[in-house]
């Protein structure tokens, strides 16, 4: 009888995000806010609240952020990360510093104290991947000058993400500020032991899972991840890292191989995550936020249009060129979630969880569409010019 | 003409130069396989005006086309380096005893010393084909050699 009523509602969930998706497909905007706009209908408040599948979907979000960082690690290889942070450094540093400012100091003059702080920096900084992935590809950007900045841009991003996230965890954590800094050592050290691994034993790795079938290939790599993802969580590190990790250990063709397979999947348990978010956030609360919300996107949007131009300047591409890598920074989505969500469990403040689905809800819609608007706009000054 | 490579993390890579003209053109080559042909826009050379997706199959054909006469060109080029080695181009006929059949009956090297580097058929360019590849009416086959085996080879195809 349980079993039925999970199943019901788990179809209900999932079916309505199959029509938000088809609805958000043809307005040609990104899905992630229609799921969230549907967890918060689901959820404690809504208008539709559920309550027996909430376990199972927990377990779901939580696996979908392990795909969502597997799949982020096997779309690079780790030369691509060095050569990046070689090449890049400086333009990742300024989009750390502008990016990361606003969420932080907004935390700070709302008394949230340093620990919120910490993780609205982390809402605010790093771009959707996925997102600016999907723009790019959608509007016939891949081929710009400006993109290989973009792109390094959000390779830098995901690397700092990798240090970040263990960071944030540990703060989190809520130990003492000796025990804090152990714990952060100690997550760091994990982060750069598992990277050193992967740029130096990738093979092995890679060896060891390959199959020329692809059903071993897949149950080789799911497991790996969700290990390396839980023995990460225990040591503090949080298990989107560790997933992060193996997914950089594997590389070539392999990776596009698993990558294929796991896109499914990752997408079924991506959005039951965004689904989680919105469920666990109650849409009453968002409305005392939105004002904040929506003048920290303003904040954002122009903080990223400032690091795109200034990355794009110094690769030598012109006007038009650097207003759209600015442009194409905007959108944010399943990370900054992906941060909220862990600084919600740990219990930061009650308001940073409504205040990042506001921003987040915001910027996944309006992100793509900016671009899509601004697009003949700037065609029309360059050909001006 | 100098072609500059840029990598595109996550996505694969760029190719792209400037033809005489002043049009910048650029091959986005994905790791899934797909490449795109890019056109930038004259008046922002930053821009991709114009991106053609071409899947595996599309891009090789599109390579083929492109490819053909450069081959052949090639070929020419090489006989005017190489004293004493020429390329000719020769029509199978309607009335070739070779044609339906398969390119090693002929048995040209063996018998003249030339050698049949390509065929051409509509417009394509099969090179290197082995003796199984069938010939057909309305083949051109490209054959190296001396000036004497090669006309060799021409009265084969023709006489048998």
């Amino acid at each position: 009888m349980h079993t039925a009523t999970i199943f019901i509602e788990l179809g209900g969930i999932v079916l309505a995000l199959g029509v938000l998706g088809a609805l958000a497909l043809r307005a040609g905007i990104s899905p992630i806010p229609l799921y969230l706009l549907a967890g918060l209908a689901f959820g404690k408040g809504g208008i539709l609240p559920l309550a027996t599948s909430e376990d199972f979907v927990a377990v779901g979000a939580e696996l979908g952020v392990v795909l969502l960082l597997l799949t982020l690690g096997l779309e690079y290889n780790a030369d691509e990360l060095v050569a990046s942070l070689r090449g890049n450094a400086r333009g990742g540093l300024v989009d750390l510093v502008l990016n990361a400012a606003p969420g932080a100091v907004v935390a700070l003059l709302l008394g949230w104290g340093p620990v919120a702080a910490v993780a609205m920096a982390g809402v605010t900084y790093a771009t959707s991947s996925g997102i600016t992935a999907k723009v790019l590809s959608d509007l016939g950007w891949i081929g710009n000058r400006e993109t290989p900045v973009v792109l390094s841009l959000l390779v830098f991003e995901d690397l700092t993400m990798a240090m970040y996230l263990p960071i944030l965890t540990a703060i989190l954590a809520g130990v003492s500020l000796a025990g804090g800094a152990v714990t952060v050592a100690i997550a760091l050290g994990a982060v750069s032991v598992v990277l050193v691994a992967a740029l130096r034993f990738g093979r092995f790795i890679e060896a060891f899972v390959a199959s020329p079938n692809s059903e071993v290939l897949l149950l080789k790599v799911v497991g790996l991840a969700l290990a390396v993802a839980g023995v990460a969580q225990q040591l503090q590190v949080s298990a989107a890292v560790g997933a992060f990790l193996v997914g950089i250990a594997l590389s070539g063709e392999l990776a596009h191989e698993a990558r294929a397979l796991l896109m499914p999947l990752r997408d079924l348990f991506a959005a039951v995550f965004f689904v989680f978010f919105g469920l666990q956030t109650d849409p009453g609360s968002i409305l005392p936020m939105a004002g904040i919300a929506a003048v920290l996107a303003v904040v954002s949007m122009v903080t990223k249009l400032a690091t795109g131009a200034y990355a794009a300047r110094r690769a030598g591409v012109a006007r038009a060129g650097q207003a759209r890598a600015g442009i194409a920074l905007i959108p944010r989505g399943e990370f900054n979630i992906v941060i909220a969500g862990l600084a919600v469990a740990a219990g930061a403040h009650p308001d940073l969880g409504p205040l990042a689905a506001g921003y987040v809800l915001i910027l996944a819609a309006f992100g793509p569409l900016a671009a899509r608007l601004v697009q003949p706009l700037i065609t029309l000054v360059a050909r001006r010019a | 003409m100098e072609i500059e490579q840029t990598a595109l993390p996550g996505i694969g890579l760029k190719h792209e130069f400037t033809t005489q003209s002043g049009r910048r053109i650029a091959v986005v080559s994905h790791r899934t396989g797909r490449r795109d042909v890019v056109v930038y826009d004259r008046h922002d050379p930053d821009r991709a005006c114009e991106t053609v997706k071409l899947n595996d199959e599309e891009a090789d054909a599109l390579a083929e086309l492109l490819g053909a006469p450069r081959i052949v060109q090639r070929l020419n080029d090489l006989h005017r380096e190489v004293e004493g080695l020429v390329s000719v181009q020769l029509p199978i006929g309607e009335g070739s005893p070779y044609a339906g059949r398969p390119m090693g009956q002929a048995r040209a090297r063996t018998r003249t010393g030339a050698s049949i580097v390509a065929v051409v058929r509509a417009g394509q360019v099969h090179a290197s084909p082995s003796p199984d590849f069938g010939l057909a009416a309305g083949d051109v086959v490209v054959v190296v050699g001396s000036p004497e085996s090669t006309a060799a080879v021409a009265d084969i195809l023709v006489r048998g």
